[in-house]
């Protein structure tokens, strides 16, 4: 019932003016003859980048994100976007020249795995708004209504971990825990004023343990694997009924449009190739079957998360053009993370499958450049020669890849927004941090600036702060 | 890397009885003693019945005893992990696995790790690999804030792993110690003093101490191993993180003069530094804490350890709040980090020899056994590793590890499930048969 009110109350609001003018063809949709008919981005970005100067970074080390390296090479940028990226690149009248001798440059970490925001510090139940764990499947919800935009989270990971964009999600409790929204990592008074404008939208998904554990203890399905395959068919084939009947609605008219469901909307979106799924997973086995489950209701899984065994099915993951996300070395907290080994993403490299650096935490989310390190690492103790540049792709072009962005952010290219990180070293030791971090050009952070550091409200007038270094 | 292999599966073959104690010498090694030292090139260690007899430069080397080249490596003494619950936890999540906390156990200060050491839990393999070789194991708590009482353990292939058994008793204040003792700080310091009065009871008369049955506040074995403690002969180890707590267990000792404290975590430890300090009281910390992630921690900053030290405090590092199950070997990049830190302009960061001392003498002076662990000074337990570069930097890796003297084997789980994975299926048989 209240869904039902909620839907009606979408919906009148839904007008070509009153929300949607970020979606393609919306603008111009008449409701019922065709194009969209509600819209499908009702909290758009506000985003704006800030204000840069034009900058010339010299006489440093680049690993471009896509696999590239220059030695003693520079950067320009101005506008917010990369110019230029090469060995001499001549400043030009008004641009800001850093000697950066001795240090790297990378593009801006991205993680496609936070729950920043909508679990945010201080991790008290007031603030813990990561799981609407009172269903398997809860499609309807979205990360963005959850994140508070003053979690002192983000700073840290801009300042120590040089972490320049950023997915939230739902927790893992349910089947489908909702939409995820990727936002640039600055600071606004609104989640709307951080939201990467004209990221789509991810579904959050999980199989294993969580969602069988979470309902099984409350004696209601799924208590078992089976069931959660079992609920989510159940759930895809809803979905795709929904779909079939909004596509005629809107490429044909009628008299009326069909009921809305907002849980089905997200679904809808999965169908149709717009959400990009996320799907929490640890087991090799179970990857697979859900693989089996995308091709059967005509969906794709962008990413595996958590994908501890993702080692065991390179081979599986690169045939289905699937991403798997992972830590560099977690293991051992529950039966699914047990079958470890911090070579998984050299195995990945090695045989061909696309595989990236996540945190899921806002302590690793700070050293995510360490984590890649790591797992590089362990690659070259099997006897795996990955390069610094070829395990940066971890960080940067990868996960932006299976966050849609990859046309705008994730590497240095000329075009692409400026997320910038320089290192005060080289950013696979241990030794080193951000430097400076630029977010579309926009300095935000400087290490020898204490000004430029942000702070959030909840830190102000508190005991240290918020001056975490 | 094949040689290696097979040397080391020489070494798990043999049985597994406590190990003999070991003479062997180190030589031409790049060494850190591991007491806030840097390294020095061309220093030899030598080890006889399994303790150091002499590290250093010109050390000389007994005739006729196994010598090792380090050709020039870092050789370091073991990593001792201040602060773990190594082997006494296989699979967190796998309740039947986990021996840490007892939430229906009418005991609690009793309760004793030693019994549920296993020296065969995969994570002792795992830290042992990366050159751990010495842990504090705590006990968490379950019904109470006494947890009970914890071990130092050595990370050996043997069956012999608690070297001190009972060790010191673990307890939570703050956040934590008042949800166990009712709801509040108030109730958990009334519960607290309660507990270690009655304990001073005991150790006045242990056959007046009549046991009281399940539903007592202490169970008589509660009131015996609380009475060591109240009379200083157990170190009296206090997970506590805001300022004004850290002040509230300090000033037990008011009432409690004997007591031997040991503050866990201490996030907000550098707020009430020179009390710490004036105190003589050490910290095992919880490193690289930089969010105000409760309100017992809003003064949370990475500089926390560095501040402490200037103050005056003696400062380990432990696996506090991280995964302290499975994930000790984290304490090196841990330290690594802090060194780090010392480059940004306005943090307070260590010097490479204290970020290392702060995970190998650290932790044993903060349990007063220095003089048996955590250094290459002579006297202390053989633990020694050989690196093949610096130990806090990430991609080394420990060529060699001994404990008390003895070579350990270095295989893991998760080296084999690596290597049955390195390639593709090859469709001859399933993987499986591959070993």
């Amino acid at each position: 019932m209240t869904i039902a009110i909620g839907a009606a109350a979408t919906l009148m609001a839904c007008t070509p003016d009153s929300g949607g003018t970020q979606s393609a063809g919306s603008s111009a949709a008449t409701p019922g003859k065709g194009g969209e008919s509600y819209s499908r981005d009702p909290y758009p970005s506000t985003y704006h980048r800030y204000p840069g100067v034009p900058t010339l970074v010299t006489n440093v080390t680049i690993l471009d994100g896509e696999g590239g390296r220059i030695e003693n090479g520079s950067i320009l940028f101005r506008d917010g976007e990369i110019a230029e990226v090469g060995t001499d690149i001549a400043a030009g009248p008004g641009v800001t020249v850093i000697d950066g001798t001795g240090k790297y440059v990378t593009p801006g970490i991205i993680d496609v795995h936070s729950h920043l925001g909508d679990y945010p510090s201080p991790g008290i139940g007031a603030l813990s708004d990561g799981n609407e764990a009172t269903s398997p499947t809860t499609p309807e919800v979205w990360a963005e209504h959850s994140v508070w935009p003053q979690d002192p989270g983000f700073s840290r990971a801009l300042a120590n971990g040089g972490v320049t964009t950023l997915q939230i999600l739902p927790g893992s409790a349910n089947l489908m825990g909702g939409r995820s929204v990727t936002i640039k990592n600055v600071y606004a008074r609104t989640v709307q004023g951080m939201k990467f404008p004209d990221a789509p939208y991810g579904l959050k998904m999980a199989c294993g343990e969580n969602p069988k554990r979470v309902y099984g203890s409350r004696g209601r399905m799924p208590s078992t694997r089976m069931g959660n395959i079992a609920v989510d068919r159940e759930t895809w084939a809803r979905a795709q009924e929904y779909d079939r009947k909004w596509d005629k609605y809107e490429e044909e008219g009628g008299d009326s449009p069909p009921s809305r469901d907002i849980a089905m909307d997200t679904l809808r979106g999965v169908l149709d190739g717009e959400i990009l799924v996320h799907n929490h997973c640890y087991r090799a086995d179970e990857m697979a079957i859900v693989m089996d489950m995308a091709k059967e209701f005509g969906y794709h899984v962008s990413a595996f998360h958590h994908a501890v065994e993702a080692y065991k099915i390179a081979d599986l993951l690169e045939a289905n053009d699937t991403c798997a996300a992972v830590w560099a070395d977690w293991w051992g907290f529950k039966m699914e993370a047990y079958d470890e080994t911090d070579a998984n993403l050299a195995i990945l490299e090695h045989q061909g499958a696309c595989g990236l650096i996540h945190s899921d935490d806002a302590n690793g989310i700070q050293r995510l450049n360490q984590e890649v390190a790591k797992a590089r690492a362990a690659g070259l103790r099997a006897g795996i020669a990955i390069s610094e540049e070829q395990a940066w792709t971890w960080a940067a072009i990868n996960p932006a890849r299976v966050l849609g962005i990859a046309d705008k952010t994730g590497s240095l290219r000329p075009g692409k927004m400026a997320d910038i990180v320089l290192w005060n070293g080289n950013p696979f030791s241990v030794y080193t941090r951000p430097q400076m971090v630029w977010i579309d050009g926009a300095l935000m952070y400087d290490m020898n600036d204490p000004s430029r550091r942000p702070v959030s409200d909840f830190e102000l007038g508190q005991p240290g702060g918020g001056s975490f270094n | 890397m094949r040689r290696l292999l097979i040397a080391a599966a020489a070494i798990a073959a043999a049985p597994l009885a406590p190990a003999a104690a070991q003479d062997v010498a180190i030589t031409n090694a790049k060494l850190v003693i591991g007491t806030g030292d840097g390294p020095v090139e061309g220093g030899t260690v030598v080890i006889r019945g399994g303790r150091v007899i002499a590290a250093g430069q010109g050390v000389a080397v007994p005739a006729g005893m196994d010598t090792v080249d380090a050709g020039g490596k870092w050789v370091t003494p073991g990593i001792f992990a201040g602060f773990t619950r190594l082997g006494i936890v296989e699979i967190s999540g796998v309740g039947q696995t986990n021996d840490t906390a007892a939430g229906d156990s009418p005991f609690h200060a009793a309760i004793d790790v030693t019994p549920a050491v296993n020296p065969r839990t995969s994570s002792l393999a795992l830290n042992r690999a990366e050159g751990l070789t010495r842990a504090v194991v705590a006990p968490d708590t379950g019904s109470a804030m006494f947890a009970g009482q914890g071990a130092i353990i050595d990370l050996g292939a043997d069956m012999d792993a608690v070297t001190v058994p009972r060790a010191f008793q673990f307890m939570e204040y703050g956040e934590a110690g008042s949800r166990e003792a009712g709801g509040s700080r108030p109730a958990a310091y009334a519960f607290l003093r309660t507990a270690l009065m009655e304990a001073q009871d005991y150790a006045r008369s242990p056959r007046s101490f009549a046991d009281r049955g399940p539903d007592a506040f202490l169970t008589r074995l509660d009131a015996a191993a609380l009475a060591p403690v109240v009379q200083g002969k157990v170190p009296l180890m206090v997970h506590v993180e805001r300022g004004s707590d850290i002040l509230v267990i300090l000033g037990l000792r008011e009432e409690f003069p004997r007591l031997k404290l040991v503050l866990v975590g201490a996030t907000e430890g550098w707020t009430v530094a020179s009390q710490i300090a004036a105190a003589g009281v050490p910290v095992i910390a919880k490193p690289l804490a930089d969010l105000p992630d409760s309100f017992e921690s809003l003064a949370a900053t990475q500089s926390n350890i560095g501040r402490m030290l200037a103050a005056g405090v003696t400062v380990a590092i432990g696996t506090i709040g991280s995964d302290e199950s499975h994930q000790a070997r984290w304490v090196k990049q841990y330290a690594g980090n802090l060194v780090g830190l010392a480059r940004i302009p306005g943090a307070s960061g260590l010097e490479w020899g204290q970020a290392f001392a702060a995970i190998t003498s650290g932790p044993a002076e903060a349990l007063g056994m220095a003089g048996q662990f955590g250094s290459l000074r002579p006297g202390r337990h053989g633990d020694v590793v050989i690196w093949d570069g610096d130990p806090l930097e990430i991609g080394t890796n420990a060529v060699a590890v001994y404990i008390d003297g003895v070579a350990q084997p270095l295989e893991t789980r998760q080296q084999l499930l690596r290597d049955r994975y390195l390639s593709p299926p090859d469709d001859q048989l399933p993987n499986a048969y591959r070993r």
